[in-house]
């Protein structure tokens, strides 16, 4: 079935599509990286406000189909005279999505740093922020990285999504390819194999990272308060 | 720190406390903890607390330095009421920044250490200097080299805190509280995480800043220490001070029926007042 011919044919088309689905995937994550810090941060905030806010944003997000989204910020906007290129929504819709899911492992892996690693810190007159900073971020990275990790694997197969909202993904080319020669199997195979070249190389390099993170410098807790 | 020692033997008088306790009042829900608590410490001063677990000891040392909120009361730091207190029946926090300020001048060394573990030795001692005091780098390694020869580390300066056994990381925590230069330490059960051996090289360094004349407040289980270095040893039970006075005279004389009670009982569990007390 498959003939050389045909992949030549085809692969321009579908690499071009693989480098957007790469950009849109790179783009959204670090994105969703700052925002769900920022976002894991002010859900164990000493205000309010923030705290609800940022609760009331990652049930909504995570409550709700990653698809609708993206069709909110493409289709529904526009009524409210914001009108987004497809790539934009696209990152916008992955980044924000994925905002939601990171801020809820920032805020575990700050929580599961030990209540005294912060006492040691006021103690010596350190700020809150200081703290967060010096003390407890460079400790919750430790524990963070592998779901992060994950995350970032799967965002690759999750922008596929965008395609939904005519993006000439990797994912929308090899539609659009399919339906014009009907070579379906040859094109979704190939779309297949590209994906996963991406996302193979991607998982060994969060191995590589986990590996380099000097598990032996966790906190020991010791003993327990009188 | 001369003139901190010579302060010490003139304590008596009615020189201004450091630290002063003036009745405070804590729960946890629905537990009092801390019932009318009034206690002053005065420069140069060591006050030991006992008293048995549950008694409020931890709680009410961790109020000096705001760990604890207060429900009730007045804490005065150097004469001037600090945190959350009443001014012309208004109550008053104090912002963020003056409670910083106020902690960077009390050291304090907790039971389980509380190091920061992906820091060295010397990483830990700078930290505050250097992000709070804003020293130079340079500075700060230099006073921090000054404070791990008091506590015998010097030549652990590059090695990590789970390196060390548990003697050396409290040791290392007393010289993260000193290279701040506080006017006064905090020693909430130092010892009671430490195995039997390694003690007694914790105390003798808790001693020699005693004889330097540092202020210091110790709750502790370690009797001996209590009875030799302190210069007022505090009786609590029942979230309230019970009594107080002189070693001296609280280990030999105590007035109150529930101090001899917990001193009996501490005692005939070490096999008499010559065995050093264990930690229970």
């Amino acid at each position: 079935m498959f003939s050389l011919d045909d992949m030549i044919q085809f692969l321009p088309s579908l690499l071009h599509g693989a480098l957007l689905t790469i950009a849109v995937s790179l783009l959204a994550f670090a994105l969703a990286m700052v925002c769900g810090l920022l976002t894991g941060i002010a859900r164990i905030s000493r205000l309010w406000p923030l705290r609800a806010v940022s609760a009331v944003y990652i049930q909504f997000i995570r409550g709700t189909p990653l698809l609708l989204q993206l069709f909110f910020i493409y289709y529904v906007l526009p009524y409210g005279g914001i009108v987004l290129s497809p790539f934009v929504s696209g990152v916008l819709g992955l980044a924000l999505n994925y905002t939601a899911y990171m801020a809820e492992v920032f805020r575990s892996g700050i929580q599961a740093i030990p209540k005294g690693q912060w006492e040691a810190g006021a103690s010596v007159g350190m700020s809150r922020r200081l703290m967060l900073r010096r003390i407890i971020l460079p400790q919750a990275v430790r524990i963070i990285v592998p779901s992060i990790g994950n995350f970032f694997v799967s965002i690759f197969k999750d922008s596929a999504l965008v395609s939904v909202i005519t993006m000439r993904d990797l994912m929308f080319s090899g539609q659009l390819l399919a339906s014009a020669t009907y070579k379906h199997f040859e094109i979704f195979a190939m779309v297949a194999a590209i994906y996963f070249l991406i996302s193979y190389p991607t998982a060994k390099f969060v191995e590589w990272i986990e590996a380099r993170i000097d598990v032996t410098r966790r906190p020991v807790v010791i003993g327990m308060r009188g | 720190m001369n003139d901190a020692a010579e302060v010490a033997v003139v304590s008596g008088s009615d020189a201004q406390p450091i630290v002063q306790l003036e009745r405070i009042w804590k729960s946890f829900g629905r537990l009092e903890v801390l019932t009318d608590v009034s206690l002053s410490v005065q420069k140069g001063e060591v006050v030991c607390i006992i008293g048995p677990s549950g008694a409020g000891k931890s709680t009410m040392l961790r109020c000096i330095n705001h760990l604890e909120n207060i429900d009730d009361g007045t804490i005065h730091f150097e004469g001037k009421p600090v945190y959350r207190y009443k001014q012309n029946g208004r109550v008053v926090v104090d912002p963020d920044s003056r409670i910083e300020a106020i902690r960077a001048q009390i050291g304090m060394v907790f039971q389980s250490f509380n190091l920061f573990p992906h820091l060295t030795v010397l990483g830990n001692v700078i930290e505050a200097p250097v992000h709070v005091l804003r020293e130079p780098i340079a500075k700060a390694r230099e006073r921090a080299m000054v404070v791990l020869g008091k506590v015998g580390l010097v030549e652990k300066a590059q090695a990590y805190p789970h390196q060390l056994s548990g003697g050396q990381q409290q040791r290392v925590a007393i010289a993260r509280a000193l290279a701040m230069n506080p006017k006064v330490m905090l020693f909430d059960e130092a010892t009671s995480a430490l195995d039997p051996e390694l003690v007694g090289e914790v105390l003798r360094v808790m001693r020699q800043l005693a004889r330097e004349g540092m202020t210091m407040v110790v709750v502790t289980h370690e009797m001996d220490f209590a009875r030799d270095v302190a210069d007022r040893v505090v009786f609590m039970a029942d979230g309230a001070i019970v009594e107080q006075g002189p070693p001296e005279v609280l280990f030999t004389a105590p007035r109150s029926p529930r101090t001899r009670q917990f001193l009996h009982s501490i005692l005939n569990r070490n096999g008499g007042p010559e065995e050093p007390s264990p930690v229970p």
